[in-house]
């Protein structure tokens, strides 16, 4: 992990307003949202739609800067980053899942998987065969060199999930990752993530079906860019919120 | 950026543009239109100016020529309805002016036409009779197929022999060499002693087609002692006296650089001396200079033509690459989400641009190369392919790769990357 050590959060956000302007009236997508993502911690944010999920998600990205407020990644505060330092930090740091997959057609799955490295400033030189062992990891071993138009939607995201890993990004960043998907090929998904949450890795994901959402660790609400609720450790807590009505029932 | 990298960035540019077959091919034909036409009105031009040089050398550079021409009707001084005499032309005196009061002048070959049929047994034509001296032959560069030229000895002995130019030879002779034979010009007997080899014509020469390269050639003194200066031209039924002294005076200069000195006093001398134009110079050395000077107008023009078809190459690459970066914006937008600096997006939508201009310019060098040589075999006429021809068409294409894409992949590169996401 980090040199920075686990006491530092992977992303902290302070006093952080998002404003559109639309015309001669401003929308404020995120408004003074100040919030720490841990180390390891597995983040579902829900709300309904236009509350700013995806607003906060590619500030997380680095793909958008805030119009006012601090964001720091693994301590570092992004305002002080220019275009190539951001695009930088974006290669290394981070990885990310769309909703619609976004794989590049005209590159095969190998050469997909490894997209991120190729920006990099300076490549790791294991980065073919990191990306093999990522896609055999994701079930795609012997699908190498197909081209994406040649999967499936699922696996499709497969793909794109070991494109956000090849870079051992300090956090992962997933919108609407099972939104295009069927229930059980997202349920394929979500068990992927539980796997990298075991690892320790670190992961916000925007959903807006309850029962996705429910498959994370903490949940977070949104309504017109602030935080509405925190739940944290929504299975122990439901868990303990079971066996408290079982109590109060006994 | 480093090698491998670039490699793996134009592999990538090829596969794009190889998604769009149909629309890439099309798209080079600009600048293979261009390249090709630029290479091949070079190579056009470069014959053409080769070709006029060469025949304007052979007149001779140091040679200074001044022709008789026949004034227009009403300069003319007529004496009877009937009989009509027409004299005009060059004089004995003007030869002897420029022999002995030029400076700078090495030699002057007068040359007086006669106009007599000439036959062989029952062939008979009419070429340009021209009674010289013996130094005609070295002062005009000609040179001898066979036998000899005219002598001093002949003209001392004032005799009946001629030379005769391969074209008179070849259809008065058409199997034996005519060395030692009889011909008949006009109603005297002459005995062949030479054949000389055709001077290609010149652009500028006023001799109407065809008769230019037929010539005779016999001593000065024998045409002026069977032939005055008054002659008889047949003319539309009615009969026509000519008195011309002398037709064509071939001035040598010595030193080239004072061609254009002699030839202007020359000029002088004759405007002095003639009351009417009924002479004419032909300078080859001026010719020269002007063919030189045409050259250069017809390169300037080319270069503005192949220009314009390069730009037009240019702007339609321009304008497909534009329609890419918007087509694939969301492509941009990954790309940038995954970390992808502005400068690697420029290099990606520049290399794309310039594997297309620089494709059409292989092609281009190729059909421009091809052209020529079917305009050599076609055309009969001579193309010369400087090898800086091709490179610098080459180089130019690959110059309008970058000069068209740098605006497309400016454009790519500046792209918000939430917009280029959130597109379609
Ligand atoms: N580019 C933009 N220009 C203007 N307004 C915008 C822009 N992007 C987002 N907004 C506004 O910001 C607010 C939050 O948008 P955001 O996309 O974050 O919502 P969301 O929670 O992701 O919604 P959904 O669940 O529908 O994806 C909305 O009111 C939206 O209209
Ligand atoms: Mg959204």
């Amino acid at each position: 992990m980090s040199a920075h050590g686990h006491d530092i959060p992977v992303a902290e956000l302070i006093d952080v307003t998002r404003t559109y302007r639309m015309g001669g009236n401003e929308v404020r997508a995120l408004d003074g949202f100040s919030h720490s993502f841990g180390r390891g911690e597995y983040w579902a944010i829900m709300g309904s739609s236009g509350s700013g999920k995806s607003t906060l998600l590619n500030l997380l990205a680095c793909i958008d800067r805030p119009s006012s407020g601090v964001y720091k990644v693994d301590g570092v505060d992004t305002g002080t980053l220019d275009d190539d330092a951001l695009s930088e930090l974006r290669s290394r740091k981070l990885g990310f899942i769309f909703q619609a997959y976004n794989l590049i057609p005209q590159l095969d799955v190998l050469e997909n998987i490894m997209t991120p490295l190729f920006y990099q400033d300076d490549p790791p030189p294991d980065g073919p065969e990191r990306a093999r062992k990522l896609a055999a990891r994701v079930g795609l071993a012997n699908r190498l060199d197909h081209r994406p138009m040649q999967l499936s939607g699922g696996q499709q995201q497969r793909v794109a999930i070991a494109r956000a890993l090849v870079n051992h990004p300090a956090l992962i960043l997933a919108d609407e990752a099972t939104g295009n998907l069927d229930s059980a090929t997202a349920l394929e998904i979500l068990a992927l993530f539980d796997e990298l949450h075991a690892e320790g890795r670190t992961i916000v994901m925007v959903t807006h079906e309850p029962d996705v959402g429910e498959r994370a660790q903490h949940v977070m609400r949104l309504k017109d860019g602030r935080i509405e609720s925190i739940v944290r450790d929504q299975h122990t807590a439901a868990r303990s919120e079971f066996y408290a009505s079982a109590e109060a029932a006994s | 950026m480093k090698g491998g990298a670039l490699w793996r960035t134009v592999r990538l540019g090829v596969s794009s543009l190889l998604l769009h077959k149909l629309r890439s091919a099309l798209t080079t034909m600009g600048v293979l239109f261009g390249v090709s036409s630029v290479i091949a009105m070079l190579a056009i031009g470069e014959g053409a100016s080769a070709e006029a040089q060469e025949q304007i050398r052979l007149l001779g550079s140091n040679n200074i020529i001044l022709r008789s021409v026949k004034p227009r009707e009403d300069f003319a001084t007529s004496s009877s309805q009937t009989t009509r005499v027409v004299s005009y032309g060059l004089t004995e005196e003007d030869l002897e002016r420029i022999e002995k009061t030029f400076p700078g002048v090495a030699r002057v070959v007068p040359v007086r036409e006669i106009y007599e049929e000439v036959r062989f047994s029952d062939r008979a034509m009419n070429p340009r009779v021209m009674a010289t001296l013996p130094m005609y032959r070295e002062v005009t560069n000609r040179v001898m197929y066979e036998g000899r030229f005219l002598t001093d000895q002949d003209m001392e002995r004032v005799a009946n022999v001629c030379v005769l130019s391969d074209s008179v030879a070849s259809y008065l002779f058409p199997v034996d060499s005519p060395v030692g034979q009889e011909v008949k010009i006009g109603a005297d007997y002459y005995t062949v002693v030479g054949v000389l080899l055709s001077r290609v014509r010149a652009p500028s020469d006023t001799a109407p087609a065809g008769k230019s390269t037929a010539e005779v050639f016999i001593p000065l003194e024998t045409g002026r002692k069977w032939y005055g200066s008054m002659q008889v031209k047949m003319r539309a039924g009615s009969r026509e006296m000519e008195e011309v002294e002398l037709h064509e005076i071939v001035v040598e200069v010595a030193n080239p650089k004072n061609v254009p000195m002699v030839a202007e006093a020359c000029r002088e001398m004759l405007r002095r001396n003639h009351k009417q134009p009924d002479y004419e110079d032909v300078v080859p050395l001026e010719l020269l200079l002007r063919a030189e000077e045409t050259k250069r107008i017809f390169n300037i023009v080319l270069g503005s033509i192949a220009s314009i078809s390069l730009l037009v190459g240019g702007i339609g690459i321009m304008n497909v690459m534009l329609a890419t970066v918007t087509e694939r914006t969301r492509e941009i937008g990954i790309r940038r989400a995954l970390g992808a600096k502005r400068r690697h997006i420029v290099t990606q939508f520049l290399v794309e641009t310039v594997v297309l201009s620089v494709g059409g310019g292989l092609f281009g060098v190729a059909l421009g190369l091809l052209v020529p040589a079917f305009v050599e075999h076609f055309a009969k006429m001579r193309t010369i392919i400087t090898p800086t021809a091709p490179l610098l068409a080459f180089a130019i294409s690959a110059g309008i790769g970058v000069v068209f894409g740098i605006y497309p992949a400016w454009r790519a590169a500046n792209m918000d990357p939430v917009e280029a996401l959130r597109h379609e």
